[in-house]
């Protein structure tokens, strides 16, 4: 196990350890005592076994002592765990968006990123927001992970213990690109973080980057390629202006050109024309995360995207 | 007894003709190698597809499948593993072929039943299979079907959950089947204490059978509910609960669990004390812990949920249970290792496969208290980890049981023996090849890689690669253990009626037996592991 960078992994690990400890005890003693026998009370050195009557006090022995062990690693287990139930007050917020296949991180001063930015020594506190299917917050380092659940309000929190950048894996398995559904979060000095989490995002100077930065910020790169590749949705090279054959959704075809108006239905209802050869309901309308302005951006870079 | 002139049931025809003779049998020993042909057969596809799996696996990135393809394969070797081979596995091959001959029947009380099981079973198997052919493609929701991605995906779902329902018909009317039998057919002088401790474990395994899994169909009728009507049940969309499904899922999965492991205890009980000549230490401590893992592992499911957001109290109690059930489980340990001290120990294959058993079994059920611990599990759930732990105890128990049952009772149904030497060495070699196999998953699951990941991150390479490599010593171990058994079948030297010299009634009659079992039915006066 990779050491542990948040308030929770000495907790887990000593609970992880106490049940490895009484296992590895009682794998290697019952085997050995197996290995032993046999060789002992093997047929050519032990031609006539000798019957042993049952012994109630030794099954009472053996009853109790696994009882007692049981017992003791579920506690262990138990105060490992009751920390994570009790969010300190004036934790910092964050929304965790986990949506296929991309998670997304909102502060309270309406900065937005892809990955998790928190300031060292301080308590975390994230509100889990699945807008599709089940996905799973998991970062291995801070030995922490809970479901992010459609319709339910999970909460998780951490406060984090070492400087650095660690994994975010989604954990519930959740499509075709469960596994590239990956973020870092990144731990950094309060001074640091504070600097971060002032700053404008950077003015850009071309509408094309300010699209770019949209499509970056809601994961759409995950589905939709910028080379050609062909991943789950349609590439987003030299789609704008072509023409296509879509599926209503009463089953009929027609072709449609990919303009301004079509982009920005397929942005707010994406079922409603679905381009031949792609599965429909697997994306979201992003009627609520795009306001009219950033739709427009997208196109222009989409424009731009030979 | 003397020996008798009446044909046994393999060449005891009654008049049909043909694959008649097979597919109308009423005889309990046909019917359970029926089940035996058809579970070998899935169990070969789902090996085939682990393989793919594994193969894929042994480099990051795309090795030899798309992600789309490798998420239907994940998903068809966990139904075709768990539905069509694990869960039925022994109680249908072994309890149907040797539960009347250990309580002195002639058959189970409603042969007719009895095939019309084995009809539902293939009905059910051909359903799940056919979700690869019609529709848009096989399931890749994995063996779950989690919602709402199991309501969202275009893919056949709807018809593998009906087959799950069908299957699980199937072992419902097996485990009435076993229980009727139980009660009603026990041998004159056989009271419930006099009973071979294998009956005692498929009769805990029925009363799971018939109690849990209409709670398959329950659930199946809420998805239709839901994907016809619109009536939001699971689907949030809808206003439905996700955590529902889960609920509902693992209130019947988590007791098959049980139905899948106790048969196999109840094979290695009767392993031991026949290859220690030794009478069984604890009886009534293995019978009794066999009912009280059923009873309890009712009341367990939660523990696959710790993650999804449970309520604390729900955790604390699902925990402190899951620790419970493991215990009847040490006792059993621990009275297996007590049968074998002062015996005359043969260390035949049946008992290596139970000794196999024991090794594994242990770890798959000691990484099982480090999942039921509510710390360790946060990190460890949904992680390689599990993948291994689960392998360990399904494959590493119930697999290792059902080898080994084929072992022990293979000259009894055959009449023929199989090499004793090779059947040795092709044990080590798939010992070996699935400790390499599965042993580096735990490793590679604490480390923090998910399941269900087609592709992971370059410091889980190493684990992945050793586990791939495992993978293929394993199926050669399988490959040689199924030549060595075919050949014995075919050429195999004739085998005497007790070549184990065990004492329960299985072992008093022909090898194999005829078809009405036993010339008169035996009348026992002391219990079955009575060695003098």
């Amino acid at each position: 196990m990779n050491s542990g960078a948040s308030n929770f992994a000495q907790g887990v690990d000593m609970a992880f350890y106490v049940i490895l400890g009484i296992s590895v005890f009682f794998l290697v003693g019952i085997t050995a005592t197996m290995i032993w026998f046999v060789i002992r009370y093997n047929r050519k050195r032990n031609p006539v076994a000798k019957n042993i009557k049952d012994n109630t006090k030794l099954e009472i022995i053996w009853t109790v002592i696994p009882t007692i062990l049981v017992l003791v690693m579920f506690y262990y287990g138990w105060i490992g765990y009751m920390p994570m139930k009790r969010v300190p007050n004036g934790a910092l917020e964050v929304k965790a968006t986990g949506r296929m296949w991309s998670w997304q991180f909102d502060y309270e001063n309406g900065k937005s990123s892809n990955i998790l930015v928190v300031p060292l020594n301080k308590p975390v506190k994230l509100n889990l927001y699945s807008p599709d299917v089940l996905h799973s917050l998991y970062i291995p380092a801070f030995r922490i992970k809970e479901d992010v659940v459609p319709g339910l309000n999970n909460t998780m929190w951490f406060t984090p213990t070492k400087l650095g950048e660690y994994d975010i894996l989604c954990a519930e398995y959740c499509g075709i690109q469960h596994s590239y559904m990956l973020s870092k979060v990144k731990v950094i000095s309060e001074q640091e973080y504070l600097t971060w989490y002032n700053e404008k995002a950077p003015e850009s100077d071309t509408l094309e980057a300010v699209g770019m930065q949209v499509i970056k910020r809601l994961g759409c790169v995950a589905c939709h390629s910028q080379d050609g590749s062909k991943i789950v949705g349609p590439t987003f090279k030299a789609l704008y202006g072509s023409t296509r054959k879509v599926t209503l959704p009463d089953g009929s075809t027609k072709e449609v050109k990919a303009d301004d108006d079509y982009i920005k239905l397929s942005i707010n209802d994406p079922n409603a024309e679905v381009v031949d050869g792609y599965q429909k309901n697997l994306m979201q309308s992003y009627k609520t995360q795009l306001n009219d302005e950033e739709i427009k951006e997208v196109i222009e870079y989409l424009k731009g995207l030979k | 007894m003397t020996t008798t002139t009446l044909p046994n049931y393999l060449e005891d025809k009654q008049g049909k003709k043909g694959l008649m003779v097979w597919l109308t049998t009423h005889d309990h020993k046909r019917i359970g190698l029926m089940y035996l042909a058809a579970l070998s057969v899935f169990f070969i596809v789902g090996v085939l597809i682990g393989i793919l799996m594994r193969l894929e696996l042994l480099n990051p990135g795309k090795d030899i499948v798309d992600p789309q393809t490798y998420n239907s394969l994940f998903t068809l070797h966990g139904v075709i593993m768990i539905f069509l081979f694990v869960i039925p596995g022994i109680p249908a091959v072994f309890g149907n072929i040797a539960l009347p001959l250990i309580i002195g029947a002639r058959d189970v009380a409603f042969p007719k039943l009895n095939l019309f099981s084995w009809y539902l079973y293939m009905f059910g198997a051909m359903l799940a299979l056919g979700t690869l052919l019609v529709g848009d493609g096989p399931p890749d929701t994995g063996w779950t079907f989690y919602a709402p991605y199991s309501v969202k995906t275009g893919t056949n779902v709807t018809m593998a959950v009906f087959a799950a329902f069908i299957l699980g018909f199937s072992s419902i009317l097996t485990g009435l089947n076993f229980i009727v039998t139980i009660h009603r057919m026990r041998c004159p002088g056989m009271s419930w204490f006099k009973m071979p401790l294998f009956a005692w474990a498929l009769y805990a395994t029925s009363w799971i059978q018939l109690l849990a899994t209409p709670v398959v169909g329950i659930t199946l009728l809420m998805i239709a509910v839901e994907r016809m009507l619109g009536i939001g049940l699971f689907d949030p969309a809808l206003g439905g609960d996700p955590v529902l499904y889960q609920h509902l899922f693992w209130i019947y999965s988590h007791p098959a669990v049980y139905i899948m492991i106790l048969p196999g205890m109840g094979v290695i009980s009767e392993i031991i004390p026949t290859f220690s000549q030794r009478r069984i230490f604890g009886y009534k401590a293995i019978a009794y812990s066999s009912l009280a893992i059923a009873f309890i592992g009712y009341f367990v499911w939660g523990h696959h949920m710790f993650t999804s957001g449970m309520s604390g109290p729900a955790r604390v109690i699902f925990s402190i249970l899951t620790f419970l059930v493991a215990i009847p489980s040490a006792i059993k340990v621990f009275n297996w290792l007590a049968t074998m001290y002062n015996g005359s120990i043969d260390m035949k294959p049946p008992m290596l496969y139970a000794m196999g058993f024991i090794f594994l079994f242990l770890i798959g059920g000691l990484t099982g208290l480090v999942n039921g611990a509510l710390a360790a599990d946060i990190h460890i759930h949904d992680t390689y980890f599990v993948v291994g732990h689960f392998h360990y105890v399904m494959f590493g128990g119930t697999g290792f049981a059902f080898f080994a049952a084929m072992h022990y009772w293979f000259p009894k149904i055959w009449g023929k023996m199989y090499s004793i030497k090779h059947a040795t060495r092709a044990f080590w070699v798939l010992f070996t090849g699935f400790n390499i196999l599965y042993f580096p998953m735990l490793v590679v699951g604490i480390m923090g890689m998910p399941r269900r990941y087609y592709d992971y991150l370059p410091q889980f390479h190493l684990p992945n690669e050793i586990s791939t490599v495992g993978s293929w010593i394993t199926v050669l171990g399988l490959v040689y253990m199924i030549v060595v058994l075919i050949q014995g079948m075919r050429k195999g030297e004739k085998a005497e009626r007790n070549p184990w010299h065990g004492l329960t009634l299985d072992w008093q009659t022909d090898s194999p037996p005829t078809l009405e079992n036993f010339e008169e039915i035996p009348t026992v006066t002391e219990g079955p592991y009575e060695y003098k």
